[in-house]
């Protein structure tokens, strides 16, 4: 009798501490470091170590005061750079999110439609790359891009141009970098969701008379809205805060928040900005991500 | 219908064509003798021997591998624990907060990610004394927070495809949770848990953003290294450690794809 309460006295509390152990490792450095971050961004810069003032002072006569400041807030309102810096990073996001889904639906497709045999391969040469460094991949594209790089050499050579075309150091150079990167991101999802539609469901459109380019409007299209959801969201939401790319391939007009962040933190050294920066930019993404929760539930419950 | 099918056939080419041209180009370019990189003049294998005598990439090289293995066999644990949980352990209350927590590492910019956690550090370095300054072991504790939650997400893939037969069958005839998962759990999701591993290490060996801003001096990366030099400009060494990542990755890709493929066999044979 006291063996059995003894052990079903364990087993919910061993279960609980199974929870705990992944819980509480996001909770400290997952979860709470925004709350750090947001702290930060109320406070003060200073030249210190750490470069910025504490919120909570104890005074000299022995009272707790709160030196709260949003002048941070104010000056990303102020300055122009921040508010078109978030605007452009919003527009570039949103286009290659729009580039990668029209390149990699009928990628997708195909290799949906392929034999068995054929898709897994084709899928092994989609997350190959992703194994390969992103830092890497990217390196490469400045080596086709640049003045005498591959592409204008390969175009000089073939008599298309005589000039070499200016694309490295422009917004089209991260275009293409973005959408290079991320492509099997949108791949991926996309590819699930079509595989996974009942093949029978065509056969009766063609019976009924629908012709293919009908049937795929009516019937795989529609279907497919959870994984292109998905997709676009998996692309959208880490592109807007991206770094690299602009980095490496953009030119100085190229103004992205996370290369703003990035300076701000590393060359100005003003921590409060950079945690004001990253706070606004956590605030716009909450939804995107929230909703990408959702397509994510919505494909679950398809299949 | 036949129409279609070339389209899609046209435009899946030349989509494979976009994503490995540059692979292939960072490798016919690493064996070129000349220092202009996209200038072919002829066959060499001198900038890996060059790399090769490159003390710094070589110490920058080691010290990522280690941070990597340490990093993914950390995130390998915390991963397939958080996948357990929320696969199989019903409903509980704090589920909804780990279901938020471990899917929005996957999405998050690294910007974000990096910063707050070198606010953390510093933070926690201001009121515990721990951890001191920053550099080899805050890069693994911040690669293993973002690398868990892709271990966590190919393991509850494998976990939601096994039927959960066997291990009621040995619960009913009185096995322990801990007995259940060490003798039938483990050894069904243990690819799940090899191609966890290996995401995880790549994801770690490839980080810049976050490793940037967690690091200290002293603790410079390869991807930190490789950053500084490209960003003064292309370098047929950087070429020539590419191809040798790549190499390293496809030979990888390409056991592991076996190893399933053997064990999906032998499965078939046992059945």
């Amino acid at each position: 009798m006291s063996g059995s309460t003894g052990i079903s006295r364990f087993l919910p509390s061993g279960k609980t501490l199974v929870i705990a152990i992944p819980v509480i490792w996001l909770l400290v450095f997952f979860l709470i470091p925004f709350a750090v971050v947001f702290k930060l961004s109320l406070s003060e810069a200073a030249i210190a170590r750490p470069p910025y003032l504490p919120i909570m002072e104890w005074d000299e006569e022995g009272i707790l005061t709160f030196a709260l400041n949003i002048s941070n807030y104010f000056y990303l309102l102020e300055d122009d750079l921040y508010l078109s810096a978030y605007l452009q990073s919003m527009r570039i996001a949103f286009i290659s999110t729009a580039l990668c889904l029209l390149i990699a639906y009928p990628m997708s497709l195909a290799i949906a439609r392929a034999t068995p045999a054929k898709r897994n391969l084709l899928l092994m040469l989609v997350i190959l790359p992703f194994w390969t460094s992103f830092l890497l991949r990217v390196y490469a594209w400045i080596g086709i891009l640049k003045t005498n790089g591959l592409l204008n050499n390969s175009l000089m050579w073939l008599g298309l141009i005589d000039q070499p075309l200016a694309i490295m150091q422009t917004d089209i150079a991260v275009y293409i970098g973005v959408v290079y990167t991320y492509l099997p991101f949108m791949i991926l999802p996309l590819y699930t969701s079509l595989v996974k539609q009942d093949g029978a469901l065509l056969e009766a459109a063609a019976d009924l008379g629908a012709r293919p380019v009908a049937a795929f409007f009516s019937v795989t299209f529609p279907l497919s809205f959870p994984g292109m959801a998905a997709g676009c969201l998996l692309v959208f939401i880490p592109v807007v805060g991206e770094f690299v790319i602009p980095a490496l391939l953009g030119g100085p007009d190229t103004l992205m928040i996370g290369k703003v962040l990035w300076s701000e933190f590393f060359s100005n050294r003003d921590w409060p900005v950079a945690s004001a920066v990253a706070t606004v930019m956590l605030v716009v993404l909450v939804v995107p991500i929230m909703l990408l929760r959702l397509a994510q539930q919505a494909d679950e419950v398809q299949a | 219908m036949n129409k279609r099918l070339s389209f899609l056939t046209i435009s899946a080419a030349l989509g494979f064509l976009f994503l490995y041209v540059p692979i292939i180009s960072l490798i016919v370019f690493s064996f070129n003798e000349s220092k202009l990189v996209t200038v072919w003049s002829h066959f060499s294998t001198k900038w890996y021997g060059e790399l090769l005598n490159d003390a710094q990439i070589l110490n920058a090289a080691w010290m990522s591998f280690k941070i990597g293995a340490i990093s993914a066999t950390a995130a390998l644990v915390l991963g397939t624990i958080a996948a357990l949980v929320l696969q199989r352990f019903g409903r509980f209350k704090s589920k909804t907060l780990l279901t938020g927590m471990i899917s929005a590492p996957l999405v998050m910019p690294e910007v974000i990610t990096g910063l707050s956690l070198l606010l953390l550090f510093v933070a926690m370095e201001a009121a515990f004394g721990w951890p001191a300054g920053r550099g080899f072991t805050t890069i693994i504790i911040a690669h293993t927070t973002f690398c868990m939650a892709f271990v966590a997400v190919v393991v509850q893939a494998r976990l939601a495809d096994m039927d959960n037969d066997q291990e009621e069958a040995a619960m009913d005839l009185g096995a322990t949770p801990v007995r259940v998962f060490w003798d039938i759990t483990l050894p069904t999701i243990a690819p799940a848990l090899v191609s966890g591993w290996l995401l995880a290490f790549t994801l770690s060996l490839d980080d810049l953003v976050i490793a940037s801003f967690v690091s200290g001096p002293g603790a410079t990366t390869l991807p930190m290294l490789i950053f500084s030099k490209v960003r003064l400009g292309v370098t047929p060494e950087i070429n020539a450690l590419a191809s040798l990542m790549i190499l390293v990755v496809t030979i990888g890709v390409m056991a592991a794809a076996w190893v399933a493929h053997r064990s999906s066999v032998k499965a078939k044979e046992l059945s």
